[in-house]
């Protein structure tokens, strides 16, 4: 296959590129849900070609084939060339490239238990039985499983002689229960909302024990439909590792990619509060607040070997002790911007031009290892516990967020109180991070996993990963509802 | 300019021939006795990306996707694959025909699409199809051209095409194709603190011709000057008027989550057909045949897409189904069905609100004291039910006082059920014109015009 990315590269540089990429891919998934004890859907897809970048001036040029032979990855590679040489209509400055030594490698993830292999009759079987489980409450009208497997397999070739081999394999899954009663829905997941994914084989999917979870979610999204509604006001908030994962993806992870820093993303997903004049010295958060992008973590779903310009895998701190220090970056745009390439960039499949995407950007444990949940509550006056995401949105720059949950707990006195339905929070993200006063220690980490951030046009979908540990915020708003 | 500059090594990529006896080499290695949809997918979509007044993305990609559903004895499974040669055909087939013989009867399978006819929409356009970078570049550079002194411009054109060729076992054969050309984007100002002046233009069309970039430009650059010196303002119940991509967003959810008849049997809607939920002002359809339309007159199981009235002067009076949805329901399915419609349910592509007959000065004209809003950013669904949702205002937010807009005004989060917004007594105007607006779904979905409505629940400023 590396014949194939070479001849790309030729290509391309034979029509005039500076510098030249390409990748072969060849990818298979899986995918299985069931809904209320029957199967719902069992989808699986094979895929391979071709993708070539291509830099001339001011802009890359990609093209995509998905005929595996020397004579159309060659002309894939032209094509390339010429798309980028037509954006001379409206140029830039030279794009500059930050240097990279050239690499022969290869990587596998670790896998345990190969999950193509396992027979599809027993996925279907437990899936089935989850939701069966499920629906032994009666409240419970929709109860839910499904599970996910990805290998992606990856011949990188780049015109520096860059030379990388990689096989990637992502697992995971999930259930839920929903229970509806008049115009009330509500709903209670497991692991967390939409299912946990990890780097990793079928053992990822073992390791969630999901049939010895069943009882709770179920009686959980029944007891919501007649909680009382999660009350307005300003108070303390505890969230739960996975809530918290989803509140550094939007709130740090997006705000910290480069490209949106520099502008590159503007008129689509937006840009960001962060200037970049103010790296090194802008407070993000309080002194709890260190967050690192490390695409090294064992299982983390944004864990690889190298990314997709051929940048070892690596991690970078991005805030120390509530001071923002990093950003996620390209070799484009840290070269545009004086920073190091931190090997961040991947793209969804062989027919996508790579782009920053994050790692896994996550926010280490509390310095005190006996640090916990139980802690917190315990140190807690009055305030909410909120678990699990139901609903997320964020302004253009990354500042104004609202976040829905499945269910929250009142907390008094340090104990926790009553079952709340339909909480909310808002708040302006470094207001936010500047109130984090309690943080649960390493037992209650968990690199939790994102399958499915959208971002660019064409859009592109990234597997992208982030470590919490349940965590304290003061004086927040919650409880506004539609 | 030639086809060939850019995007595209094959001509044969959209050779109807060759797709059709795709389909039916895959439907022959399907075992017998044994259900099966076959559909195959040529696509080709390229993208010019603009930003900071630049081009700095420009790709294309150019394929073939086979997708196959096999059920055997009531027992469904869906396999896909980019290959096209004769090993990757029998591949795909025997993926879903393994998958199909071992995962457990599925009671919601209604069987394949018999033979029918369909009626090809029409929207296609061969220049669109052969449009080059060349083309696109020329239309960025109108947009660019277009910007003020201090504006930066960021956007995209992009020229895509689609043909589909659905067979099945029950002699099912059908094909349809479709183009689209846009040039979406908007201008930026000087930042003012944290806040960032905006303007936005979007124009989409089957045909790239119908594309003026200039004007588009124009528009989001009139727009970002308008948006200098905003301030701030007390959330709270405003009257608004709502430009066509705001409305657009509305009405993707009201389809997805309301007339999705999976949402409906499922006890998640809000719909009741009979029952008059919207204003008399709300006539809503979703109809592909639309000339200002985008889409197949096919869907992914085979059946014709039907043009489906889903509320008549505010009454709620129809659903869009698939094949299960509609055996369930014991009704034909409307046409749209896909791949992924059994865990999704089926989902309207083509709506159309029925325009009214006043101008936005008009609509703006009407207002004591309220909101233009231009676009609407990341929605998300809070309570399927009430369609509740929470976003915020972008790319343009004016404060409207005694009919005339008075001042710019920082973005607001607003927290909003899209029922309660459209009740009777709510919708105060419907534009005149209506165009296809973008959505976060996409663009191409929805024709939308302009709406003047009572009341909107802004809950939050950039002070949070």
């Amino acid at each position: 296959m590396f014949e194939l990315a070479s001849a790309a590269v030729e290509g391309a540089l034979a029509a005039g590129a500076t510098y030249a990429d390409a990748r072969v891919v060849v990818a298979r998934t899986e995918s299985l849900s069931a809904q209320n004890g029957e199967v719902e859907s069992v989808d699986r897809s094979a895929e391979a070609g071709i993708g070539v970048r291509a830099l001339y001036g001011s802009s890359w040029g990609f093209a995509a084939v998905a005929e595996l032979t020397t004579t159309d990855a060659r002309r894939a590679g032209e094509r390339a060339a010429a798309i980028a040489r037509a954006s001379a209509r409206v140029p830039g400055t030279p794009m500059p490239l930050a240097s990279l030594p050239p690499v022969q490698a290869e990587y596998r993830t670790p896998v345990a238990e190969d999950p193509f292999a396992v027979p599809l009759g027993e996925k279907c079987d437990l899936l089935v039985a989850l939701t069966n489980a499920m629906l032994e409450e009666p409240d419970v009208q929709l109860a839910r499983a499904s599970m996910a497997f990805w290998e992606t397999e990856k011949w990188f070739a780049s015109s520096d002689g860059s030379r990388i081999h990689q096989v990637l394999v992502d697992s995971g899954g999930g259930m839920d229960a929903t229970a509806i009663s008049g115009s009330e829905t509500q709903r209670r997941s497991y692991p967390q909302a939409f299912g946990q994914y990890e780097t990793g084989g079928y053992e990822v999917v073992r390791g969630f024990d999901l049939p010895a979870n069943t009882g709770w979610v179920a009686s959980e999204a029944a007891a919501l439909l007649t909680a009382p509604a999660c009350p307005a006001g300003t108070t303390d908030l505890i969230l739960d590792g996975s809530q918290l994962a989803l509140q550094i993806h939007e709130s740090v992870g997006h705000a910290i990619e480069l490209d949106r820093i520099l502008g590159w993303e503007a008129a689509f997903a937006g840009t960001s509060f962060l200037p970049l004049g103010e790296l090194g010295t802008l407070r993000y958060g309080s002194d709890l607040m260190r967050i690192t992008a490390d695409a090294t973590i064992p299982g983390g779903l944004g864990t690889f070997g190298f990314d997709d310009e051929g940048t070892p895998a690596q991690r970078v701190d991005i805030v120390r002790e509530g001071t923002w220090v990093g950003v996620l970056s390209g070799r484009d745009s840290a070269a545009v911007a004086g920073v190091s390439p931190g090997g961040m960039v991947r793209a969804d499949g062989y027919g996508h031009l790579p782009m920053v995407r994050m790692t896994n950007v996550g926010l280490l444990p509390g310095p005190d290892e006996a640090d916990s949940l139980e802690a917190i509550v315990a140190d807690t006056r009055e305030g909410v516990y909120l678990h699990t995401n139901r609903s997320w949105s964020i302004d253009d720059k990354r500042l104004n967020f609202q976040f829905g949950c499945e269910a929250a707990w009142e907390v008094r006195d340090g104990q926790l109180g009553r079952l709340l339905r339909n909480p909310i929070y808002t708040g302006i993200t470094p207001r936010f991070w500047g109130s984090l006063d309690r943080l649960a220690g390493p037992a209650q980490w968990r690199c939790w996993g994102v399958p499915n951030c959208g971002k660019g046009q064409p859009m592109q979908v990234a597997r992208t990963g982030h470590g919490a540990s349940p965590a304290r915020f003061r004086n927040v708003r919650v409880g506004v509802s539609a | 300019m030639s086809a060939d500059q850019g995007n595209g090594p094959t001509n044969t990529t959209f050779d109807e021939g060759r797709l059709v006896e795709l389909a039916e080499r895959a439907l022959a290695a399907v075992p017998s006795g044994a259900e099966a949809v076959v559909r195959v997918d040529a696509v080709r979509h390229s993208l010019t990306r603009f930003a900071n007044s630049r081009i700095h993305q420009n790709v294309s990609d150019e394929r073939v996707a086979i997708s196959v559903t096999v059920a055997r004895n009531g027992r469904p499974a869906n396999a896909a694959t980019n290959r096209t040669d004769a090993d990757g055909l029998a591949a795909v087939v025997a993926d879903a025909a393994d998958a199909a013989a071992v995962v457990p009867v599925d009671p919601t399978w209604a069987g394949v699409a018999s033979r029918a006819s369909t009626e090809p929409t029409g929207h296609w356009d061969q220049a669109t199809v052969d449009a080059d970078p060349d083309t696109r570049a020329a239309l960025v550079a109108a947009f660019v051209a277009a910007g003020g002194s201090g504006q930066e411009a960021a956007g995209y054109c992009d020229t895509a095409a689609y043909l589909s060729v659905v067979a099945t076992t029950d002699g099912q054969q059908a094909t349809d194709r479709t183009s689209r050309a846009t040039v979406d984007g908007i201008f930026l100002g000087s930042a003012e603190g944290g806040y960032t002046p905006a303007g936005y233009g979007h124009a989409t069309s089957y045909r790239v011709a119908d594309l003026d970039g200039a004007d588009v430009g124009t528009s989001a650059a009139d727009g970002a000057a308008a948006a200098v010196g905003a301030g701030e303002i007390e959330p709270g119940e405003y009257e608004v008027v709502l430009m066509p991509e705001c409305v657009a967003e509305m009405l993707t959810f009201l389809g997805a989550y309301g007339f999705n008849a999976k949402s409906v049997q499922e006890g998640q809607s809000f719909v009741e057909l009979g029952a008059t939920t919207f204003d008399p002002a709300v006539t809503l359809v979703d109809d592909v045949f639309d000339p200002r339309s985008i889409g197949l007159g096919v869907d992914g199981e085979g059946t014709p897409t039907q043009r489906v009235t889903l509320v008549d002067g505010g009454t709620c009076t129809a659903l869009v189904h698939d094949r299960r949805t509609a055996a369930r329901a014991g009704v034909t399915s409307s046409g749209h069905g896909s791949a992924d419609s059994g865990a999704w349910g089926p989902m309207p592509g083509s709506l159309v609100l029925g325009q009214g007959t006043a101008t936005v000065a008009d609509l703006v004209g009407g207002v004591k004291r309220g909101l233009l809003v231009t676009c609407f950013n990341y929605c998300r669904v809070l309570d399927p039910k009430t369609v509740g949702v929470t976003g915020l205002t972008r790319n343009g937010t004016f404060l409207i006082e005694d009919g005339r807009v008075v001042a710019p005004v920082t973005n607001l989060r607003f927290t909003q059920s899209m029922v309660e917004a459209l009740a009777p007594g709510r919708v105060l105007g419907v534009g005149a014109s209506a165009r296809l607006a973008d959505c976060e779904w996409g663009p191409g979905r929805v024709v939308a015009p302009a709406l003047r409505l009572a009341s909107w629940r802004f809950t939050g400023g950039a002070a949070g």
